[in-house]
């Protein structure tokens, strides 16, 4: 079990036979029986020992893959060698840790944005997205639902925190300039997830299926059927042959008026498709943070003396 | 003063993100500009002491030589984020304890929510319905919000202050923001979950919201006061041609406009040279369109003006 490196890994005498065998002569069996169960125990003694320092052991090493001591290369490795950890760098700007550079904002928002499938993920054992049931699912869980409410609450005010979050975040960002190069694109990509956060919102607003809802989803999507060609009050929509039965407010509702399959679909999108789209560009932003030399500052400061000549293509 | 009629609103739970902001934003507007004023103190000491350039390790952080510029990820980041998970997630615990999300009655599709307001981060946009028609307000503004956000990392031609707070090298660039972000994005979004009451009329904080109000505005259009009302022209295709001169002559005063802004320093004239005339052409046009928005809202407010480009097509 124990770790032949480790500070104390005293190898446990596995190897050596416990009594031999040949050398009973004159001994009884119980007396052959008690020392060999004394071997037994002190191998045993030996051995709990050791799982005093669980992280000498190799069932550890065999989950993380490191040795766990105390050297630069193990602390390093600790963090890079893991799934969950490896987006990290090994070592960062030693001034980007504190807190008045980034606020933390992109990170939190991440954070909430994993409660936020949690508590989702919860909350949808107890949804059914149809227009019968739905809002007494919301009744049930507030009422009946072993801290339902508290489920509810924490994904409403979660959602409503991580739009607050991200635009923190993007406000750090451009004070900061970090969208410079390199970063330019994934600034880009970062505005894709702004934007698909507050899809992701809007499409869980009309899910409670309450008049709060409704409406909002009403006058939102009110707004895309004044959309310049596709939608049938916009300019030259009804020129194109749109009618309320086949512009883009159609295609968004699933119906000419927010209904049973606008419920469906801003279900779908909800639960299923803006989290799938919006982890992907998660992946693509966190990634892009690393490749293009991770966090942006705080850098030195440039002088205007020091300007150079752009570089001609 | 109706107090009663103030906290029923600020304290409408959806409301809530809406107060916090009123906190955070100028909070963090403060926490970032008070160190770009510190780095900017900096660079004018390095700007003026060419020797201490060379040597200084250009941060407004301490640092003495010996000191590693880096440090373990594990434990110096990571722990900061497991205890910033907690705090977050204590935080989203005792505000999910303390205040119920809303649900109103079942959707009614018979029964109009008078005001009906669209989830708080869109009430920029609904307010914006005032001033503009839906093509507009609904989709084009958010649609060139985001492409012109998308656009910024590509216009912006200046290379400084890349990775620092400043405010001395970048000021064009954080004016901009700032009146894109505070002043027309979440002071919009205040209007809207604040002022707004039935009828989207405009009650002041304090003022009782009275479902009966009438207000009677008789909005015009330009075209019909100056030439109808004025020349006594009913042509509406002369009518629609003022409107078109209108906003190029806007345009063009804009264009201007900014383009004194942008050459008006020494530093801001060498970043137009840097800029190709795609980025700049392309600059200009969000700015102008940015700023049609207080123009258009002013001309709305001030003069009773409904639009000022009349088409049998579209309005503007």
């Amino acid at each position: 079990m124990a770790d032949g490196n480790g500070k104390n890994g005293n190898p446990v005498t596995t190897g050596t036979p416990a009594a031999p065998p040949n050398g009973g002569n004159g001994k009884s069996k119980l007396a052959t029986l008690i020392e060999e169960s004394k071997v037994v125990k002190d191998k045993a003694v030996e051995e709990l020992k050791a799982l005093k320092q669980p992280e000498k052991t190799d069932v550890f090493k065999s989950i993380l893959r490191v040795k766990h001591d105390e050297t630069p290369r193990s602390r390093a490795l600790g963090v890079l060698s893991n799934v969950f950890l490896h987006l990290h760098p090994a070592k960062i700007n030693r001034d980007a840790v504190a807190y008045n550079y980034t606020w933390g904002m992109g990170g939190m928002t991440f954070y909430v944005y994993l409660t936020l499938v949690f508590t989702g993920t919860l909350l949808m054992f107890y949804y059914h997205p149809s227009k019968v049931v739905a809002f007494r699912d919301i009744l049930y869980l507030e009422h009946d639902v072993p801290f339902g409410k508290l489920l509810r609450n924490m994904h409403r005010w979660g959602a409503h925190l991580m739009v607050i979050m991200i635009e923190l975040h993007m406000f750090r960002v451009y004070l900061t300039g970090s969208y410079k190069k390199p970063r330019e694109f994934n600034w880009v990509v970062g505005v894709l997830l702004l934007v698909l956060t507050l899809l992701l919102s809007f499409t869980g607003y009309l899910l409670p299926d309450d008049q709060l809802g409704f409406w909002a989803v009403t006058v939102g999507t009110n707004m895309a059927r004044a959309t310049p060609l596709l939608g049938h009050d916009g300019p030259f929509g009804a020129m194109l042959g749109m009618t309320p039965f086949n512009d883009v407010r159609f295609g968004l509702l699933g119906g000419s008026i927010v209904d049973s399959n606008a419920l469906l679909r801003a279900y779908i999108w909800h639960c299923v498709a803006i989290p799938i789209i919006a982890s992907a560009f998660m992946v693509v932003h966190f990634w892009r943070v690393r490749k293009d030399g991770g966090i942006s500052g705080p850098a030195p400061v440039m002088l205007e003396s020091e300007i150079k000549e752009p570089k001609k293509v | 003063m109706d107090w009663q009629q103030l906290w029923t609103i600020v304290s409408l739970p959806d409301n809530v993100p809406i107060v916090l902001l009123l906190f955070v934003v100028p909070f963090y507007t403060w926490y970032g500009l008070k160190q770009a004023f510190a780095n900017d103190r900096l660079i004018d000491q390095l700007e003026a002491d060419p020797a201490m350039a060379k040597t200084h390790h250009r941060k407004t952080q301490p640092w003495k030589p010996g000191w590693a510029k880096e440090v373990h990820v594990w434990p110096f980041l990571l722990r900061i984020e497991f205890l910033a998970a907690i705090i977050v997630t204590v935080i989203l615990m005792v505000w999910s304890i303390t205040l119920n999300a809303p649900l109103e009655e079942p959707a009614n599709p018979t029964l109009t929510m008078n005001p009906s307001k669209a989830p708080w981060y869109f009430l920029g946009l609904q307010e914006m319905l005032v001033y503009f028609d839906p093509w507009i307000a609904g989709v084009v503004m958010p649609s060139l919000i985001i492409v012109g956000l998308m656009v910024i990392p590509y216009i912006d031609a200046n290379p400084l202050g890349n990775g620092y707070y400043t405010y001395k090298q970048r000021k064009f660039a954080i004016w901009t923001f700032i009146f894109g972000f505070i002043v027309l994005w979440v002071s919009m979004i205040v209007i809207g979950t604040l002022i707004r009451g039935p009828g989207w009329m405009w009650f002041w904080p304090g003022m009782t919201w009275d479902h009966n109000r009438l207000i009677f505005e008789v909005n015009q259009d330009l075209p019909d006061i100056v030439l109808t009302n004025w020349l006594g022209i009913k042509s509406p295709l002369l009518k629609s041609l003022f409107g078109a001169t209108l906003i190029g002559l806007y345009s063009v005063g804009a264009w201007i406009g900014i383009h004194k802004l942008i050459v008006s320093t020494p530093l801001s004239r060498k970043i137009y040279a840097r800029m190709s005339l795609l980025q700049y052409i392309t600059m200009q046009i969000f700015m102008i369109t940015m700023l049609a928005l207080p123009v258009k809202i002013a001309l709305r407010l001030l003069f009773r003006i409904k639009y000022v480009l009349v088409t049998p097509w579209f309005n503007v």
